[in-house]
This record gives structure tokens, C-alpha cells and sequence, in this order.
């Protein structure tokens, strides 16, 4: 397990950071490792260079933004479990981070590091689509932009970043009157999720005003699901739910593999998105 | 005084595993030592057709690379050590490096050796072997039938061997019976995952001749023996050590082809080098455990009573016959069909296989887990099939207390046994009746709740040599200490076992150190190095403290009866006056005139006074051959709750009774039924070893083979009964007991859960993904 042999640079700044990119050489951003490292070693991944942008202190922390928060790239899933910011303004992110792995993981893994990495079957993009999040990307060349959640996971691994792009945060709207809930099952080796469903649900007073629901782990990428729409003014009652959810993984091409069967994983689907939207019904309206 | 046995004192071996100052194989460096990595082929089943090493040779800090054609003549083929008699077992020829055919994904084709683990790494990837791929076969049933594959030209259908167990006449007892019930049962591929990976270090004294390994070993006299015959070396130019080993479950007892491959390297070298396995390539290459497919049935009364057993085995045996494996579907499988019932009529037929998969040994349990999850779970189909309670059947067919010795018709003289009693508290801890009721109750509200129930009997102990002579094992199986009193009257103990997790460095001391009434400080424990140590034969089969416990009592006891002669001697006494109290012989009734062991000790290491014709020095050796096997024995329970809507299985609670005799140190006997039952759990729910059809091991990693963790484990409550074996020190092995046992107890109680539905049987892994196409195949089933 050696990785290729590659150069470290420990980024003294952003500015830094951003000229080593733009040299388009390959260069990799590492932050907490946990995914890139485990590639390099077995050598699916072979960078000349490795940028070490965890010291970066502008990377890092999350702040109070508008009704929501800004959560820099390289803090970690611990962090973010533990943040009395998110806690108030968007809990299901604190939520998620806190079943992430283990806690070693958790203390070194970032959720900037994750979101780039865009992994089909991890959590948190499924979350991010949910929360209609925004994400902070900068560049030599192109300067400052910001890309939606909607249009940044676009496959496996694969995401609207160019490769001269550095992640540099995450905004949140802030949950207004609207709850979350997130429900997955996870594959037993990996931690992985299986199946995850994140649902984000609006009352006015106990009929459903607004919905979105994400899933993660069904197939290439993470995708909203608009089959929720149908429980708009409803209470949110079982058969409709089920009927929804049905519609939602209907026609979704998902991959079986070993732990998981197409047709278990397309049934747990279903399974989560009534979890996760009576959960949030439920939440939404205490 | 108080005495150390049946004391739960912390582990002495802890302080150094726990800080990180303990040395581990991959820890030992010495000057001008050199890395070694292999070239492993990708195909499970290929004709080599070339290999190019020229770029690999020029690569920077590349010492020397060697192919299967540089060393086929120099090394003799990895022996296989275990022949079971009657069976026409046959051993193909195992090359350390495959020159004319690779047979499974991970089978060696070339040696690289670099001056850093870096260059080693890349000059791997430069050497470049052109193969001609075969079809693989992996399936140990598929592999015997017309058209499979074919491994080795010299053995047709791949078949290693048709091993049978027979008692009494079975094809009567099924033709005569009541019911019979049968099933079709897969017990998986497993992987060991020991924490530590396998390891090698080989230094050369070319002065001197002498070769030193220090290698993951969980049996270094062994290693000793086979390396020397592999590598054509004078058994006593060669000295294996096994420094701290990281876990073993079965698989460090075998000779591997590396060890003898980095020793070969640095006998022709001059420099040491050093192997070390990475998480990847320990999934590929060390061996892997049960791989069964069996077509099993039993037979009996309406009323419950038991009449026959049949089975039908193909055990996959991997690419090549591994150090023991051919003995671990037989001798350890067959001969304890009969559980622990009086079970008159069995035969079994167990089918040894060649697939292209990595070869299989012993896994913690070795043959034994397979045998008592078959006969467990024919005793829930059977009780179902007759409408009777599985305890009741249980019961009824238990091998009654005062039977006992008792003989199997397998042949097995199981020691001891009260295997009511350990039901009968396992019940009692669950409340077995109130379940019962909550069961009924929780199905009215669509709840699926179940409960298992196990009870095991198994073969520890291992084992009176002769008994191993004559079931083909190529090697004793006796142990032995010495036990070395220094001047200042501490002691250490050598000892030819060779612990790598089980405590004994804590469970020994405690034997010495009663016998001198000494506090257990006073006494170390020495293993794992074969020029220090006596003869042994290493740790596994739960005997190190059966067998090399005994022996270590025996030297001690040598060692008191010498200090006894010494003391009347010294206080002018006659022997028969003198009494061993408060740590020191004293003459009846005159406290004053005593001597402690530690001053006795001193005057027997100073030789002053000494009687007429008694040596000098305080120390003893001894050898001991154990009569018989042990055979511990309990009972498991477990009660889970399914969800029914998408297959998870929670378990909500485990009840261990374990019947081990009397525990040295009660809470290292917990720790081993605690691992125990986990890897047993890890089995019955989520582990799972997979080949595709080319032979490609698709759980590779632990993103895939699924490791039990903390988190995913219940809480475990414990208990004991103590039937102590007639055979030696009283106590039995238990650090097998826990998988043996607690496989089949989950699975008996997710199929009573799913009972309603008319289950009888998922084989495990019980993944939700299994559970649940479970249901949904009987609901479809259902009109």
C-alpha cells in the first residue's frame, strides 16, 4: 500500500493553493485524506503533487450567514457534528455528520473534501441537494463562483468543477419554517449508505406546504425526486407516501452489487423515503 | 492463601500491546536489511507463458528478482502436513513460485527485492507476465462435476479426496424413521482477518550457517520444521522466532510459500529481508476458512427421538492442499457429528475440492463450527417437522450426565459432560417461557420476534499424539515448559506453545506462582522463540492451556518436590513432617522452622548444603502428552427481532453458557468467549468471502468483507458451568466456543422469527438483503 511517488506542499495560502492548481498538472488537494489516500495507495490515483490546504484557517470554521450558515471547506464532519450554528440553524446537517464513519474519521475527514469527491453512495450530497446549498468554488483564472448543489454532482466522482478549482465553503439557506430528516441504510463493510433519503418538508398546519426529497446510494449520482410534489396539501397520509415513493424509484436505473441487490436496494429506497418524510412531517410540525 | 487460579487478574501482556512497545515482526530491523514484494498473478486459473524481469532488474534500487523457474528446483514444494487416513487424499505439488500454471488470484509468480519498500512497490508493477487465461472453477460442488475446470492434470474432477464417517447403519435408520427432514446448507468462505497481517524477516549467518526467521507464527517448532524441509536446511541451522503475533484464528499455523521465499533470498543475499503482507494482499493469499457446501438430513421418532444423521460435504480446499488442510473437513467435521446427542446411526461423506481460490485451513473453530452449525440446525428443522419444541428435542436427546465417558459412534470418548445443566441456565437467564408467550403476542401485532438455542460440544484440547499419528497429522501433539528458578528465586517459564492473544503469559504465571506461593510477578512467561523454548507444537485448537498448561504444572510440581527434599533436608527433618503452608514447607506444628520456596530456591541455585545425590540448580522441564481430548461444552441463546419490511435482524440478547471447567482467569475466559462469539456473529450475519465466476475475490478489502465492529455487537451476557475434565489440570479450552456455537444460534433463531412464513432455513450470511429476499420468496410462495 505506497502510494506513486508524489511531492508535498503545505499551502501557506490560498493564493498559493490556486497558482499550484492552475499549473494544471495534476495537482491534488488534499485536506482530511480519507478518501484521496486510500486511492493513492492503491494507486487508482497518481498525483505529482499533493497541496495541503488544512492549515488554510480561511478554509475552515462554520459562521452565521443570512437565516443559515457558511461552513468552510476543510472543517470536519467532528466539527460539524458538535456546532451549536448548525445545531439551530440546519440540525439535520449536524445529524448526518455525526453518523459519518468512525470518530477518527470524522476528526480528520472534511465535508468540503467529501462534496469534491462526490462519492455516489456517501451522505452528505444528498443532503446538500435537499437543503438547495450552494457551494463556493475559486480559481486563478475564473475568480470567485458559486455553483448550486443541483448543478455541481454530475456522476460518480464527477462534479461542474473545473480543474484549476479549489471547494472553498458551503452556504446553507437556513431551515426557515421547513425540518429535515435523513434516513439511510448503510452497507455493513463500507458504512456506506446503501440507500439514503434526505427530506426536507414545509407545514402549514398539519398539511405538507412544501417538499423535497434527495436520494443517495441508488446509482450514479445523487437526484431529487419530484414524485414528492403529489403530497402537497395532504397530510402526508401512508398510501399516498407509499405511492410516492414508489413513483420516485420508478424508472431510476440502480445498481445491485454484491451487498445489495437493484431490486433490495430499489425496495430500501422506498423504505427510507417514508422514514425520512414522516420524520420530518413530524418535525416540521413540532 | 489465597491461590491465582480462578483469579480474574488483569493481562500482564497488556501493558506493552496497549502503549505501542511491543515488537512485531514488521518492527524487527536489522542493518543492511532489503524488502521483498511478490508479482501475484490477477487470474484464478492461467497458463504462464512468459515472464519478463529485465525491466524490473534495472529499476532503481532493485537487488534481485527471482521466477518460479529460479527457485523450483532449490525449494521443495510447500509440504501439506495433515493426511487423513482411508480418504486417497492427493497432494498436488505446491511451488513457492507458480512457473508453468497460476491456480488462484494472488498465486505468487515472482519475487522482487529493493533496498526500500518503495522501490520494491514500483519494481513490482515492471515485471511483466504474459498469461494464457483458463476458465476457473470456484464452487466446490461444481468444481467435481463434468466439464469443470481442471486445476491439476493428475487429479480428475478436482476431487482431493472422499473422506466418510460411519456409526451404526444410517441407511436403515432413514429407511425405518418416523421423519426425516434435509437440507441444503452453504457455509461460506471466511476471511481470518487477524490485526496484524503476515509478516518475515530472514537473516543468513553465512559464518555460521544459521538462518533466523522471525515470522506471524502462531507454531514457530512448526515453522522450524517445515522451513527446514522446505529449504533444504539442517533442521537445527534454522531458528524461527515468532516476536508479538497479532492474532492468528487458524491462520498462522501454516507454512506459506513467503517465508520460505524471503529466507531462500537472504541465504543467497547475505543480507536480511524483510515481507510484509498488506491488507489486500492478506485477503488474497493467507488462507481463508469453512468454504462448505453440504446436502445434510436427519431422521427420528415422532416423539422427538433422534435416529440417524447423514451428510453429504464438498469442502473447497483452494488451489493447493494447505499445511492442514485436508484434516479440518474430516477429523475435525466428521468425527463430532453426534453433538451432543446419542445420535445412533451417522454417515458422512465429505468431498475435499480443488477451486481456484485461495487455500483453505483452519478457522477459528476449524471443521468444528461447520459440524455444530449443521447438527444445531437439523435439530430446529427436525423439532419443527414433528411439531415438538427444539429445547425439548435438545433434551431428549442429550448424552445424559451420568454417561459419561461416553462414546460417540463416531468413535469420539467425549470426558465430561452436564449438558442440561448449562441448557437449563441459559433458559433460565432468558426466561424461556415468558418469550415464548411475548412471541405469540408480538406476531398478532406483525412483530417477528425468534429465539435460538444451541447447544455444542467440542473437540479441544488437541490432542494425545497418538491419536494424531494415527488420524494422519504429521506431528506430535503434546507441549511442554520448562521452568527456570533464578538464585533470587524468580522464575521463568519456557514454554512451546506459542500465544499470540489468548493471555497465556498472565494464565501460566498463575499455575507457577500457586505452586510456589509466589505472587504471579515473580514469574515470566517465555515463548515463541525455537532456540529457547522446548520442543512444542504451537496454539490452536483451544490446547495451549489443556496441554501446555499441564506440562507447565508438571515441571512445577518437578520443582516443589525437589524444594521439599532440599527444605527437610536443610531443617533436619523428616520429608513426612514437613507441610506446605503459607508459601513455605514448615515442620508440623513448629512455624518457626520453615523455608520458603524463594530461599529454598537460592540454596539449590548455590549448591552448599545440598543431600546426598540431588543436582544442583532449581529448574525442571516437562513433556505432556495429554490421554484424551477435552470437550467443552454449553449452550447459546439468542433472541432477535426481523424486520419483517426490509430483512434487518436485531439481536436482543445473547446468552452465553460455556462449560470450560474450571476458568484459570475468569475474565480472560470471558474475553475469549467474548471474541469468540463476535467472529461467530460476524459470521452468522455479515462476513462473507465472494468469488465471481473468473475466480476474482470481489471482497477485497473491508470496504466490502465486512469485519464486525463494536457498534454493530449486542451486548453479551455470560455465564458458566463447571464440569472440570478428568483428564489433566481439570480445564478445557475455550477460545474456540464462542464461533462455534454462536453461527448457528442466530441463524435458529432468525428462522423461528420467520417461522409463520414457513422458513426453515437462509443461509447465512444473514444480510437484510438475504433475509429479505427470504420473505419475499415465501410470501410469493404462499397462496
Amino acid at each position: 500500500m505506497i502510494p506513486t511517488s508524489f511531492d508535498y506542499v503545505r499551502a501557506g495560502s490560498l493564493k498559493e493553493t490556486l497558482n499550484l492548481l492552475a499549473a494544471g498538472d495534476g495537482t491534488k488537494i488534499i485536506a482530511g485524506g480519507h478518501s484521496l489516500l486510500p486511492m493513492m495507495k492503491f494507486r487508482l490515483v497518481q498525483t505529482p503533487r499533493l497541496v495541503d490546504i488544512s492549515r488554510l484557517e480561511e478554509l475552515r470554521g462554520i459562521t452565521e450567514h443570512k437565516k443559515g450558515a457558511r461552513i468552510g471547506a476543510t472543517t470536519t464532519y467532528a466539527e460539524l457534528a458538535t456546532s451549536p450554528i448548525l445545531r439551530e440553524r440546519c440540525p439535520v446537517v449536524a445529524e448526518v455528520a455525526a453518523e459519518i464513519a468512525d470518530l477518527q474519521v470524522r476528526n480528520r475527514g472534511t465535508l468540503g473534501g467529501g462534496l469534491a469527491h462526490a462519492d455516489p453512495a456517501s451522505d452528505m450530497p444528498a443532503v446538500m441537494l435537499a437543503l438547495d446549498a450552494e457551494f463556493e468554488l475559486r480559481s486563478k483564472k475564473a475568480g470567485k463562483r458559486s455553483v448550486k448543489a443541483r448543478e455541481f454532482f454530475k456522476g460518480p466522482f464527477a462534479t461542474a468543477m473545473t480543474e484549476d478549482e479549489l471547494f472553498t465553503g458551503i452556504v446553507l439557506g437556513g431551515m426557515g419554517r421547513t425540518a429535515a430528516a435523513y434516513e439511510s441504510f448503510d452497507q455493513a463493510a463500507s458504512g456506506y449508505a446503501l440507500v439514503g433519503v434526505c427530506a426536507v418538508v414545509a407545514r402549514k398546519r398539519t398539511a405538507i406546504a412544501a417538499i423535497t426529497v434527495a436520494f443517495t446510494g441508488l446509482g450514479e449520482v445523487q437526484f431529487l425526486s419530484p414524485a414528492f410534489d403529489r403530497l402537497v396539501d395532504t397530510k402526508g397520509d401512508r398510501a399516498t407516501l407509499a405511492q410516492a415513493a414508489l413513483e420516485a424509484v420508478k424508472g431510476v436505473e440502480i445498481a445491485g452489487d454484491l451487498h445489495a441487490p437493484a431490486e433490495y436496494r430499489r425496495h430500501l429506497a422506498q423504505v427510507a423515503a417514508t422514514r425520512a418524510v414522516q420524520k420530518a412531517y413530524e418535525r416540521a410540525g413540532a | 492463601m489465597a491461590t491465582l487460579f480462578g483469579s480474574g487478574i488483569k493481562r500482564r501482556e497488556d501493558p506493552r500491546l496497549i502503549t505501542g512497545s511491543a515488537t512485531y515482526t514488521d518492527d524487527v530491523k536489522l542493518p543492511g536489511m532489503v524488502y521483498a514484494m511478490f508479482v501475484r498473478s490477477p487470474y484464478a486459473h492461467a497458463r504462464i507463458k512468459s515472464i519478463d524481469v529485465a525491466a524490473a532488474r534495472k529499476a532503481p534500487g532493485v537487488v534481485a528478482v527471482y521466477t518460479g523457474k529460479d527457485v523450483k528446483d532449490r525449494l521443495v514444494p510447500v509440504p501439506c502436513a495433515w493426511n487423513p487416513p482411508g480418504c486417497d487424499l492427493k497432494v498436488p505439488p505446491h511451488p513457492q513460485l507458480a512457473w508453468d500454471k497460476v491456480r488462484y488470484v494472488g498465486d505468487a509468480v515472482a519475487m522482487v527485492i529493493a533496498e526500500t519498500r518503495a522501490q520494491v512497490r514500483d519494481a513490482v508493477d515492471l515485471v511483466e507476465v504474459d498469461y494464457d487465461s483458463l476458465p476457473a472453477t470456484v464452487d466446490p460442488e461444481k468444481a467435481t462435476q463434468k466439464g469443470a475446470a481442471q486445476l491439476h492434470d493428475e487429479i480428475p474432477n478436482n476431487i482431493a479426496f472422499i473422506w466418510k464417517v460411519a456409526g451404526g447403519d444410517a441407511e436403515a435408520a432413514f429407511r425405518s424413521a418416523d421423519a426425516s427432514v434435509k437440507e441444503r446448507i452453504v457455509q461460506q468462505r471466511l476471511l481470518p482477518t487477524a490485526m496484524e497481517p503476515r509478516a518475515a524477516v530472514a537473516s543468513y549467518n553465512r559464518g555460521s550457517g544459521q538462518l533466523t526467521l522471525w515470522c506471524t507464527s502462531q507454531n514457530p517448532h512448526i515453522h522450524r520444521f517445515l522451513c527446514s524441509v522446505m529449504l533444504k536446511l539442517p533442521e537445527h541451522r534454522v531458528r524461527v522466532i515468532a516476536p508479538e503475533v497479532g492474532g492468528g484464528f487458524g491462520s498462522k499455523i501454516p507454512a506459506y510459500p513467503d517465508e520460505a521465499l524471503v529466507s531462500l533470498a537472504a541465504m543467497d543475499l547475505g543480507r536480511p529481508v524483510k515481507w510484509t503482507e498488506d491488507r489486500s494482499e492478506n485477503y488474497k493469499v493467507t488462507i481463508h476458512g469453512r468454504d462448505h457446501i453440504e446436502y445434510v438430513e436427519m431422521c427420528g421418532t415422532r416423539d422427538g427421538k433422534i435416529t440417524g444423521l447423514r451428510t453429504r460435504v464438498y469442502a473447497g480446499l483452494g488451489g493447493y492442499a494447505s499445511t492442514a488442510g485436508p484434516g479440518i473437513p474430516t477429523i475435525l467435521h466428521g468425527l463430532i457429528y453426534s453433538g451432543a446427542y446419542t445420535i445412533p446411526n451417522i454417515l458422512g461423506v465429505i468431498h475435499g475440492v480443488y477451486t481456484n481460490g485461495t487455500p483453505v485451513d483452519a478457522y477459528r473453530g476449524a471443521g468444528r463450527p461447520e459440524a455444530a452449525f449443521l447438527v444445531e440446525r437439523l435439530v430446529d428443522i427436525f423439532a419443527r417437522k414433528i411439531g415438538m419444541d427444539p429445547v425439548e428435542v435438545r433434551r431428549k436427546n442429550f448424552i445424559p450426565r451420568d454417561k459419561f465417558p461416553y462414546t460417540t459412534v463416531t468413535g469420539l470418548t467425549y470426558d465430561s459432560g452436564n449438558y442440561e445443566g448449562a441448557l437449563d441456565k441459559a433458559l433460565g437467564m432468558l426466561d424461556y417461557k415468558t418469550f415464548r408467550a411475548d412471541q405469540v403476542r408480538a406476531r398478532k401485532q406483525n412483530k417477528y420476534l425468534g429465539v435460538g438455542v444451541v447447544s455444542y460440544v467440542e473437540i479441544c484440547g488437541l490432542g494425545p499424539s497418538a491419536v494424531a499419528g494415527a488420524v494422519g497429522f504429521g506431528a506430535g501433539l503434546y507441549d511442554s515448559a520448562i521452568v527456570r528458578v533464578y538464585p533470587t528465586g524468580v522464575v521463568k517459564v519456557y514454554i512451546g506453545a506459542s500465544p499470540h492473544g489468548q493471555g497465556e503469559e498472565t494464565t501460566f504465571a498463575q499455575i507457577v506462582a500457586d505452586e510456589f506461593g509466589y505472587p504471579v510477578e515473580n514469574v515470566e512467561i517465555i515463548h515463541g522463540d525455537t532456540d529457547n523454548t522446548p520442543q512444542g507444537w504451537g496454539t490452536y485448537g483451544s490446547r495451549s492451556t489443556a496441554v501446555c498448561g499441564s506440562a507447565v504444572k508438571v515441571a512445577a510440581v518437578k520443582l516443589k518436590e525437589k524444594a521439599r527434599k532440599l527444605a527437610a533436608h536443610l531443617l533436619e527433618a523428616n520429608e513426612a513432617d514437613l507441610e506446605w503452608k503459607d508459601g513455605k514447607f514448615q515442620v508440623k506444628g513448629s512455624p518457626d522452622k520453615a523455608k520458603g520456596f524463594a530461599e529454598l530456591a537460592l540454596m539449590a541455585n548455590v549448591a552448599w548444603n545440598m543431600p546426598a545425590g540431588m543436582e544442583p540448580g532449581m529448574e525442571a522441564s516437562a513433556f505432556f502428552d495429554p490421554t484424551n481430548f477435552v470437550y467443552p461444552f454449553g449452550t447459546h441463546v439468542c433472541t432477535v427481532d426481523v424486520d419483517i419490511d426490509t430483512g434487518e435482524v436485531k439481536i436482543l440478547r445473547y446468552i452465553a453458557v460455556d462449560d470450560c471447567g474450571p476458568p484459570i482467569n475468569p475474565m480472560i475466559v470471558d474475553g475469549q468467549i467474548h471474541g469468540g462469539v463476535v467472529q461467530g456473529l460476524g459470521e452468522a450475519l455479515q462476513e462473507i468471502a465472494v468469488y465471481d465466476n473468473e475466480g476474482q475475490l470481489l471482497t477485497g478489502t473491508m470496504m466490502d468483507y465486512a469485519v464486525p465492529r463494536a457498534s454493530q455487537m449486542p451486548f453479551l451476557e455470560l455465564a458458566h458451568t463447571v464440569t472440570p475434565s478428568p483428564v489433566n489440570l481439570g480445564v478445557k479450552g475455550c477460545g474456540e466456543a464462542g464461533t462455534i456455537a454462536s453461527a448457528a444460534c442466530v441463524v435458529n433463531a432468525v428462522t423461528d422469527a420467520l417461522s409463520p412464513l414457513g422458513i426453515n432455513h437462509i443461509d447465512k450470511p444473514l444480510t437484510p438483503a438475504r433475509v429479505w429476499a427470504a420473505i419475499q420468496k415465501a410470501k410469493g410462495a404462499k397462496p
